[in-house]
């Protein structure tokens, strides 16, 4: 193996691109990923820490300098079981985690240079695994004949159910939509997260023996009192997720044209609107977008606008400036090098319409003052700053709200007063009521998908614990 | 998947359809809704559940023409399956000791009307049916009607059956006649429903309506299905589909429905080209109004 004498001067290697000019208009992924050349490249840089700091950045611990090692070997195949072991869905999240927050911020080649592409890396690893159909035999493990629901198939979930039946509990998924995925399935976008990558993970967790259920909205369907007494389910895990979308209040949010992200990312990505009519559910053909919005769906949101045939522009609208920007710092750039407008300190303040439809957003102009309570710099309107911004189409993009459906139907899961599930424990993640396990963003409100999977870890342990103190 | 058990053409344009879902039909409601999805290129659209039978785990749906989703369920045959049958969604319509209830059906709102009033009249109530139409074949479910409740009105727009005129004008005379009304339930086209909200606000009756906005997901996540009700944003699927109809912003729904109107119209063109096949949608909008 290539040791390079000066790490920190050694240039990152970057992965290619497709040009921003071709892919603004196809939903192809931006990123093209490393070859094996640029992959052993890139992972010999790491000069094998005794004591990694990356580790420490990734929030459910994933083995870095060992998986390098091995990537640098040219060792992928293992690089990848090593990954696995620690997290089972490596496809997804080097492509989405924000690597630059978490394991990358802290790998000390980036003190004096640029830190591994810890990211790029194990999105490598992943789907180098994925085409070369080499798959490790699964060990079967002794069932343990303890039956385990969980409800909600977005990372949460499937991390649990991923590590329950590495522990041989026999597991099932309920999803309520007709696909599972959450998230990662109906907001983030083909271009980012290829589904074929999302339907190899989930394969892999079937091949584990994870049964999955669609079209089960627990609550509805079933009650938590009959998935245990009814159906013989020993424990129950929640991971609903954040998904009720909030709208702004104000004038015009019910006019033609005016959309929450999560109805028009779900449109596009779960109901395949973009290739309406061959696909049946449409979505209108407008010509200019304003997104309302600065975080990864709200990106989101407004790179699918663009990629739409009619689309002409596609302007973001943001209270903040661009240094608050809370989405991740690689679409941030990709957008801005596709051509997406950008208004910062802007909040918009009523919404036009002619004939029903969209017309125009009126705006207020915004400075920045002192941080609040999350660090970032409280913006303030300035007086008789209102300004104009013409549009036939607002996407809102503030985030979201917890679904109440499973608090609603079930008294005794304790909430707090956003409707978040409460955890007595948060080491293992369970709620007030005995053998319920709860985690993701549905506890924690809206947050990351490697955040989500590391409670749905938490949880898996905490529920192996609970239900094998009932042996004989 | 689910399987068609029956279907029947009871009107033109309007058939009704037993389908197997047993998890479903052991918790379905008077009131609430599945949504189904075809197949895979299908979208996602919103059905009444109509009745639901727990112990040979069935539901009941009438299904009404409209576009090309349910033009494409209309040709499915007994033993075909839908892919998706997600439910039971929304909440269930109150069912207590009321009074007197005047229930006011209008096209298949017929259909979400009946199980609605057979719970209300085994309940105790004593249950007064309005059914409109606009014409003599498409007033549906009278058998069934006058079973479920203490009596039954029908009103068609041509008079060939029941009254000649609107379902308001013998709500009109009920009030009139000062009949005690104690609640007023409504299930129709928009403008039907209005008009009823309308005509019994003046009189202080509890009038209760049943939104039909266009829907996605039915689980609170999209917010496609939103309405102003008393001046707050709710969204019908997990918050209705039932609300105050005297605090209902139907102007704002109206709108909101003809969001898809060019759209569909292509789906549906597409449909009937690579189908070849023949409709009456001209017919069929008027009926829905
Ligand atoms: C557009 C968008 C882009 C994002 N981009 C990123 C990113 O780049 N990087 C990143 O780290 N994070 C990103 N996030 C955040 C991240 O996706 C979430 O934090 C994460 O998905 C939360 O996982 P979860 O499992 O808790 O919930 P979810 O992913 O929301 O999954 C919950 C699942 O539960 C199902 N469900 C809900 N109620 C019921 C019920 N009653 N019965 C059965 N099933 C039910 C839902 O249908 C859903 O499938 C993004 C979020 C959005 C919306
Ligand atoms: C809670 C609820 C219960 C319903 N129950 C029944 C029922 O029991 N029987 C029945 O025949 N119809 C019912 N509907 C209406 C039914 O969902 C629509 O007729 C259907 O979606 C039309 O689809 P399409 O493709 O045939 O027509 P499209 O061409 O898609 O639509 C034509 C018109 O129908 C309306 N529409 C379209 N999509 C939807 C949607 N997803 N939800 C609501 N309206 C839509 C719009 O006004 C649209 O302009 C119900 C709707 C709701 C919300
Ligand atoms: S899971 Fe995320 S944080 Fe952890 S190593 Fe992978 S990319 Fe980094
Ligand atoms: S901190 Fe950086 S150099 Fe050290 S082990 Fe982690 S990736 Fe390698
Ligand atoms: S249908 Fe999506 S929120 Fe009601």
């Amino acid at each position: 193996m290539k040791k390079y004498a000066q790490p920190y001067k050694t240039p990152r290697t970057h992965a290619p691109e497709q040009n921003p000019e071709k892919r603004r208009k196809n939903f192809q992924e931006v990123s093209l990923g490393y070859t094996p050349a640029m992959a052993q490249l890139e992972a010999s840089r790491c000069i094998q820490c005794k004591k990694p700091k990356c580790v420490i950045g990734c929030p459910v611990r994933v083995a870095i300098p060992d998986f390098l090692e091995q990537v640098a070997k040219g060792n992928f195949l293992e690089a990848a079981h090593i990954i696995k072991e620690s997290n089972p869905l490596p496809g997804v999240t080097g492509r989405v985690c924000p690597q630059e927050d978490q394991c990358e911020k802290h790998c000390v080649i980036g003190i004096k240079g640029e830190p591994l592409a810890i990211g790029k890396l194990e999105r490598f690893v992943a789907d180098y695994e994925r085409t070369h159909q080499d798959l490790k035999p699964i060990e079967t493990v002794p069932s343990t004949g303890k039956k385990i629901a969980i409800i909600g198939a977005g990372p949460a979930g499937l991390a649990t159910a991923g590590d329950l039946a590495k522990l041989g509990h026999e597991v099932v998924i309920f999803e309520a939509l007709h696909k599972p995925g959450g998230v990662l399935f109906y907001g983030i976008p083909e271009f980012r997260l290829p589904k074929e990558i999302l339907e190899a993970e989930l394969d892999y967790l079937k091949r584990l023996g994870v049964e999955i259920k669609v079209n089960y909205v627990i609550g509805k369907i079933k009650s938590l009192d009959e998935l245990m007494k009814e159906d013989g389910f020993n424990a129950i895990f929640i991971g609903t997720g954040a998904g009720l979308p909030y709208f702004l209040d104000i004038p015009g949010e019910n006019l033609n044209g005016v959309y929450s992200a999560n109805e028009f990312l779900t449109r596009i990505n779960l109901m395949h609107a973009w290739e309406f009519p061959v696909f049946d559910t449409p979505i209108h053909h407008h010509k200019i977008f304003a997104v309302i919005g600065g975080g990864n769906t709200a990106l989101d949101a407004a790179r699918t606008a663009l990629r739409l045939a009619t689309t002409e522009k596609v302007m973001l609208v943001y209270r903040r400036s661009r240094e608050e920007l809370p989405a991740r710092k690689e679409e941030i750039e990709h957008a801005e090098a596709e051509g997406i407008e950008f208004h910062y300190l802007a909040s918009p303040i009523d919404i036009k319409g002619t004939n029903g439809w969209v017309s125009k957003i009126v705006c207020e102009k915004m400075e920045l003052g002192e941080p609040d309570a999350s660090g970032r710099k409280q913006p303030h309107s300035l007086h008789n700053s209102a300004f104009t911004l013409t549009t036939d189409s607002v996407i809102i993009a503030l985030g979201s709200g917890v679904n109440p459906l499973i608090a609603k139907s079930s008294s005794d899961i304790k909430t707090d007063h956003h409707g978040h599930i409460e955890v007595a424990d948060p080491n293992i993640n369970l709620t007030s009521r005995p053998g319920v396990f709860a985690g993701g963003d549905i506890v924690t409100g809206a947050a990351t998908v490697i955040s989500a999977m590391e409670a749905g870890k938490k949880a898996a342990q905490g529920i192996h614990q609970y239900v094998m103190k009932f042996e004989v | 998947m689910f399987k068609i058990l029956k279907k029947t053409e009871l009107a033109p344009q309007v058939f009704r359809y037993l389908l197997n879902a047993p998890d479903i039909a052991k918790k379905a409601l008077p009131g609430q809704f599945i949504i189904i999805r075809l197949d895979e290129i299908g979208e996602r659209i919103p059905l009444t559940i109509s009745d639901a039978d727990p112990i040979q785990g069935t539901l009941t749906l009438y299904v009404q023409v409209i576009g090309k989703t349910s033009m494409e369920m209309s040709r499915m045959k007994v033993d075909d399956f839908i892919l998706d049958v997600v439910g039971p969604l929304g909440n269930p319509s109150l069912i207590d000791l009321f009074g007197t209830v005047v229930l006011v059906g209008g096209g298949f709102g017929i259909a979400a009307i009946h199980p609605i009033a057979s719970a209300l009249t085994q309940a105790g109530n004593k249950t007064l049916s309005i059914l409109g139409a606009r014409t003599k074949e498409l007033v549906i479910l009278e058998k069934e009607m006058s079973v479920a409740s203490t009596k039954v009105h029908v009103a068609t727009d041509d008079g060939t059956h029941g009254t000649k005129g609107l379902v308001t004008d013998i709500l009109l005379k009920l009030i009139e006649k000062k009949e005690p009304i104690d609640r007023v339930i409504a299930i129709g086209p928009l403008i039907m429903m209005k008009a009823v909200a309308d005509l019994t606000r003046p009189h202080k009756i509890p009038t209760l309506v049943s939104m039909n906005p266009i829907m996605i997901d039915g689980t609170g996540m999209c917010g496609a299905c939103r309405v102003t009700v008393g001046g707050k944003m709710k969204f019908a699927c997990v918050d209705g589909p039932e609300f105050d109809g005297h605090e209902v912003d139907f102007q704002g729904l109206l709108n909101r429905m003809n969001t898809y109107i060019p759209e569909e119209a292509e789906a549906k063109e597409k449909y009937l080209k690579e189908t070849e096949g023949k409709c009456r949608i001209a017919e069929i909008v008027q009926i829905y109004g």
